[in-house]
């Protein structure tokens, strides 16, 4: 079961997405941005970082690399794709998910361990889930604000496209929690991944891939995301 | 030489961070005037030769294709630089 990790110039967790496939049970292979092939892999990551330095928009650039020319029509096609933090914004920017990211609300950098819930486990990604649970993964952003009219985030909730949601603790409770009461970075209702209609296309912003290795991270949550799309794979 | 300048803005209805960054360091300086700050982008695309109609085609295909993102951005304008 192979599963391609692209490295674009400034990527900066493609190892870490590739370790997580290792520990998974998956074959990870590296793809390059400026290849235009997908090497025959049965699934594709788009890691986090800052692709191209993230100039004009986060996933701008990245949208236009060679590699995307091929795997934009294989993901129409359902390979199932999964676009981690950066790779969400480059998602977006291709227009295979709906809506934009643009700077946090609060204007700052995050880097915190953080609380979602799932909100779809019926995607190639998330399967493994049940719907509602509630697990924790790193989360760590500058342009992590998930935006787009009032239609399509309508039309995302009513189809139940909404894979993952921000946790938001009460602001009214004893708390140090520096986002009591609102979520870490402006999202729109709170959204912190989509996926496609199909369900085989997944971004989010915060990191499974950060939370697969017992005594890294603050959990073993987002191992279910690769052990989802491997079975996926062999289901397909 | 000839230049065309495009010029991008994030849409109304999306919060500008960087603009109110901005707008809220203003007043430090005594400038208590300004109720809003909206920050924006400009491009300046060079060509050999004259802006023709079809370069200025191209440029108003490269801004709405890559060099905004519809979903936020508008572009406000695509237009010849004058000569000075």
């Amino acid at each position: 079961m192979k599963i391609g990790v692209v490295t674009f110039p400034g990527s900066l967790d493609d190892h870490d997405a590739s370790r997580a496939v290792r520990v998974a049970g998956g074959e990870p292979v590296s793809l390059w941005h400026g290849d235009d092939s997908l090497r025959d892999v049965d699934a594709v990551v788009l890691p986090g970082g800052f692709s191209y330095g993230d100039y004009l928009r986060a996933g701008a650039i990245a949208r236009f690399a060679p590699v995307m020319s091929v795997l934009i029509p294989a993901a129409q096609g359902g390979l199932p794709v999964l676009g981690i933090c950066n790779g969400f914004q480059i998602l977006c920017e291709s227009h295979l998910l709906p809506g934009a990211m643009i700077q946090n609300d609060h204007r700052t950098f995050i880097c915190r361990n953080q609380r979602l819930r799932v909100e779809n486990a019926t995607t190639a990604w998330t399967s493994d889930y049940q719907l509602g649970d509630e697990i924790t993964i790193p989360l760590k952003n500058q342009d992590g604000q998930y935006v787009a009219d009032r239609s399509t985030l309508d039309e995302l909730e009513g189809e139940g496209r909404v894979a993952f949601r921000y946790l938001v603790a009460d602001a009214s409770a004893h708390t140090y929690d520096r986002f009591a009461g609102r979520n870490p970075n402006g999202s729109y209702r709170d959204i912190a991944g989509i996926t496609n209609e199909r369900g085989n296309v997944v971004g989010l912003m915060p990191h499974p891939e950060h939370a697969v290795e017992e005594g890294y991270g603050p959990s073993l949550d987002g191992l279910k995301f690769f052990t989802s799309v491997l079975k996926s794979v062999v289901n397909a | 030489m000839g230049n065309v300048v495009v010029d991008v803005m994030l849409k109304s209805e999306i919060l500008d961070p960087q603009g109110q960054a901005v707008a809220g360091a203003l007043p430090r300086l005594g400038f208590n005037q300004f109720t809003d700050v909206r920050q924006g982008k400009r491009f300046v695309l060079s060509v050999e030769g004259e802006v023709t109609d079809e370069v200025l085609a191209a440029a108003r295909e490269a801004a709405e294709t890559m060099l905004s993102n519809p979903v936020i951005e508008d572009v406000v304008s695509v237009r010849v630089e004058s000569q000075a």
